[in-house]
């Protein structure tokens, strides 16, 4: 078996795949690596997933196209330079890791009809996809009645905990409260003024923000304003801004108006290197549209920077940097999407097999250590345990990092107190 | 013009037969149930463009804003089957159990008036058929009493549409938000998930969609059906002969609206849940496609225009992830040049005319009495 080349390691792939593995001392150790080598398929699946004695599939879902495939991109990019590495590493159970790649198109009801087919026809073993709330709302009743596992990359307002679904990115209370409370301290900030897109995520987050400023911190929110998805008018509440003079601004306006909402701060003479303003929604990749002279100065929040100095990012960067071109910016869900197959594949081991049931169970305490934001656990409601992190944008649209709590901080998904 | 006594004539009731072959038979045979599922789906927009036959391709009235009436239809069916999911012991973990999640994440701690009728099955079917029809009576009053049509009115439709999307979005502690109302699992204790229930939910679908064909039929066929024609082709004269014609549109608009209701309740059923992106502008204006590529003045073509649309966005998307949106331009592009009347253009051209010389030839070789089947072939607009 193993003396056959592997068929899905062909010469452009294979090339890619070299380069992009480099980094991984496994490589050259296994000059080809060999795949069928695992435990017998009848033990390893016991419920009709696509295993066979080389392969096992798993699903990719994302927007590809509409408009989230800006932000699902880097996710899509991710998930398969994982998959990559994987198999270049010897795969999963000693299987090769085959994905299905199917395209949300922004429209959750697609994300459902796919899910469903991923998981029927296809009899994937996990899927690693969506992005928007929504979208995750739409497929997870799917994955709960098909008894699938999806790993799921974005930061999102918490509410929810499911057998079927690992959580990779940070839930509300574990992006939120750290960065307010640095700010609150090093900024002796007390007034804050809250700007949201209009739908579940910011609401949410602002709730269990607004909660912890007035009952932890003590201080006021002297403003709370919610704008349509896809606004680009921001001119009004930049006004009232003014008038408010609030210690902090803290944004989580999502997508293509965040271009907007900068440059019109930018225009009314709101100098961000004076003017606090945190943000929970821009990673490097908002800022390739926003532009890095535009938004120098903010604060932003979240649990990875594509700048990180720690040895597994200075080895994650370039190998994903090598495969999907040196101009790439790398995020925050982009790293977290980066997390799913790799869980996924731990869990598994762990696990001694593909069954859902048995990685459902599995998964608490399974930990990452080669993660690029450093080092990730499973919590025993399907989040992940992580630092969270404040960075300042700088001219070049990257974060210098500012902060980083000492611990890692356990997921809440539903806080007592914040709701 | 002779109005034919007979309520299908013979190219009409082969077609009819072949699409009961194919909905009832062909397809629940052959397909797996997932794929049957789709269809389902798929079948959900044939309802929303027979109502454009009705009202555009026979009454002239471009409405793009179909997508409004599939909503609230949908609506008011996920919001039974959201009270009925929201049952106090399946939400005991909310800070006020009973009521749907949403609400009660936005800070909501008793139902909302407007969702109290959906606690009763009877009242729910009722709203899904008399909302949307309030609706479109008040918008077809206001309009077309001061003789507002044409663009116009297409376009007003359209600015509805997106009105009704952000109101849905904006209040999204009493609808959901942009996620719309989801995780519908029962209706009236039975499980709606299971295949076996979508098998069922099929054939309650297809035996609606022939109630509609029918309805449409019979409109088509009676005088009103001819005023609607006569109104598309010369308004002025109609008014001036003393019909109304403001009623008559109200009453094709109105129409399309419960037509629309039905099948987007029928969504909501097969595919277990609502969302804002089923109202909005680019629904609406898909929904005027799947009736131009049937072809606008075909009923059947309606039917086979949505499955066929449908389908193609499905395997296109399934096989190029990155491109197929392409794929369905060309698509759309190819029909509306090459094939103006759509599906129906390209049968009636093409495959009609022969089957109608293949018969009229084997009646002339076997019989002494002529036929005038090319005559009753087609109704004459």
């Amino acid at each position: 078996m193993s003396d056959e080349p592997n068929k899905g390691l062909r010469s452009p792939l294979r090339r890619k795949l070299l380069m992009g593995a480099a980094a991984l001392p496994l490589v050259s150790i296994l000059p080809r690596p060999s795949f069928g080598a695992g435990p017998a398929t009848a033990t390893v699946n016991t419920t009709g997933l696509a295993v066979t004695d080389t392969e096992v599939t798993v699903g990719i879902l994302h927007s590809a196209t509409g408009t989230m495939a800006i932000s699902e991109t880097g996710s899509i990019q991710a998930e398969k330079l994982a998959i990559e590495q994987i198999n270049a590493a010897g795969g999963v159970l000693g299987r090769k890791i085959k994905f299905i790649q199917e395209d949300g198109a922004s429209d959750w009801p697609t994300f459902a009809e796919k899910a469903k087919k991923l998981l029927v026809n296809d009899k994937v073993a996990a899927i690693m996809g969506c992005w928007t709330s929504a979208s995750r709302k739409a497929v997870l009743p799917v994955v709960e009645q098909y008894n699938g596992m999806l790993y799921y990359p974005t930061f999102y307002e918490g509410l929810e905990q499911s057998k079927n679904v690992i959580y990779t990115g940070q839930e509300a209370t574990q992006q939120i409260l750290a960065g307010l409370n640095w700010i609150a301290k090093e900024k002796g900030a007390k007034s804050f003024f809250f700007i949201g897109s209009d739908y579940i995520w910011p609401r949410t987050s602002n709730k269990i923000a607004r909660k912890h400023v007035e009952n932890v911190l003590k201080g006021k929110v002297v403003g709370e304003e919610y704008y349509a998805l896809g606004s680009t008018q921001f001119n009004s509440v930049i006004n009232k801004i003014k008038l408010t003079k609030p210690d902090v601004i803290f944004t989580d306006v999502v997508g293509g108006s965040n271009v907007a909402f900068y440059k019109q701060l930018k225009a009314a003479g709101v100098d961000l290197s004076k003017q606090a303003l945190l943000t929970i929604s821009v990673t490097e990749d908002e800022i390739d549209g926003i532009g890095g002279e535009n938004i120098a100065g903010a604060y932003a929040c979240m649990k990875y920077f594509q700048s990180l100095d720690n040895a597994n990012n200075k080895t994650f960067v370039p190998a994903f940097k090598k495969m999907w071109g040196e101009k790439t910016v790398i995020g925050d869900v982009t790293q977290a999407g980066y997390l799913g197959p790799w869980l996924w594949k731990l869990t598994c081991e762990k696990a001694g097999s593909f069954d859902v049931d048995k990685i459902a169970a599995a998964s608490a305490g399974v930990e990452f250590k080669e993660a690029p934001e450093g080092y990730v656990r499973i919590h025993e409601n399907h989040h992940l345990w992580s630092k969270t992190r404040v960075g300042r944008a700088k001219l070049d649209g990257q974060f210098e990092l500012i902060f980083e709590t000492a611990d890692l901080i356990e997921p809440d998904p539903f806080p007592k107190g914040y709701q | 013009m002779i109005i034919n006594s007979r309520f299908f004539n013979r190219s009409e009731l082969i077609g009819f037969v072949t699409l009961a072959l194919l909905l009832f038979l062909i397809l629940p045979l052959s397909l797996d149930a997932f794929r049957l599922n789709l269809v389902a789906k798929y079948l959900t927009y044939a309802f929303v463009a027979i109502g454009l036959v009705l009202c555009w391709g026979y009454g002239g009235i471009l409405s793009l804003g179909q997508g409004m009436f599939f909503g609230l239809g949908g609506y008011c069916m996920a919001m039974f089957l959201k009270l009925e999911a929201s049952s106090v012991e399946n939400t005991k973990i909310q800070s006020t159990p009973g009521i749907p999640d949403f609400m009660d994440w936005n800070q909501i701690t008793a139902l909302p008036f407007f969702w109290k009728p959906f606690h009763s099955f009877p009242l729910t079917l009722l709203a899904i058929v008399l909302v949307p029809t309030l609706f479109a009576f008040i918008i077809g009053t206001a309009m077309f009493k001061r003789r507002v049509g044409g663009v116009y009115f297409a376009i007003i439709t359209q600015a509805i549409a997106a009105i009704l999307t952000i109101l849905i979005v904006g209040q999204q502690g009493y609808t959901g938000g942009i996620n719309g109302i989801t995780d519908l699992r029962t209706l009236n204790g039975w499980d709606i998930r299971t295949d076996h229930a979508k098998f069922i939910l099929y054939f309650v679908e297809v035996v609606l969609l022939f109630g509609c064909i029918v309805t449409a039929q019979f409109i088509r066929l009676t005088k009103l059906g001819r005023i609607l024609v006569a109104m598309r082709e010369q308004e002025d004269r109609v008014r001036f002969s003393g019909y109304s014609v403001a009623n008559f549109k109200i009453f094709a608009f109105c129409a399309a609206a419960i037509f629309s209701a039905i099948g987007g309740a029928l969504f909501t059923l097969e595919v277990g849940f609502m969302s804002p992106s089923f109202v909005g502008i680019v629904p609406s204006i898909e929904m005027v496609i799947y009736t131009a590529v049937g072809g606008r003045m075909s009923i059947f073509g309606a039917v086979y225009g949505s499955l066929l649309v449908n389908f193609a966005k499905t395997t296109l998307s399934e096989s190029f992830p990155q491109l197929w949106l392409f794929g369905l331009g060309a698509l759309f592009i190819a029909v509306v040049l090459a094939f103006p009347n759509g599906l129906s253009g390209i049968w009636a051209d093409h495959v009609q005319s022969r089957i109608d010389r293949l018969i009229s030839s084997i009646k002339r070789k076997s019989g002494g009495w002529t036929s005038n089947s090319v005559a009753d072939g087609a109704p004459a607009e």
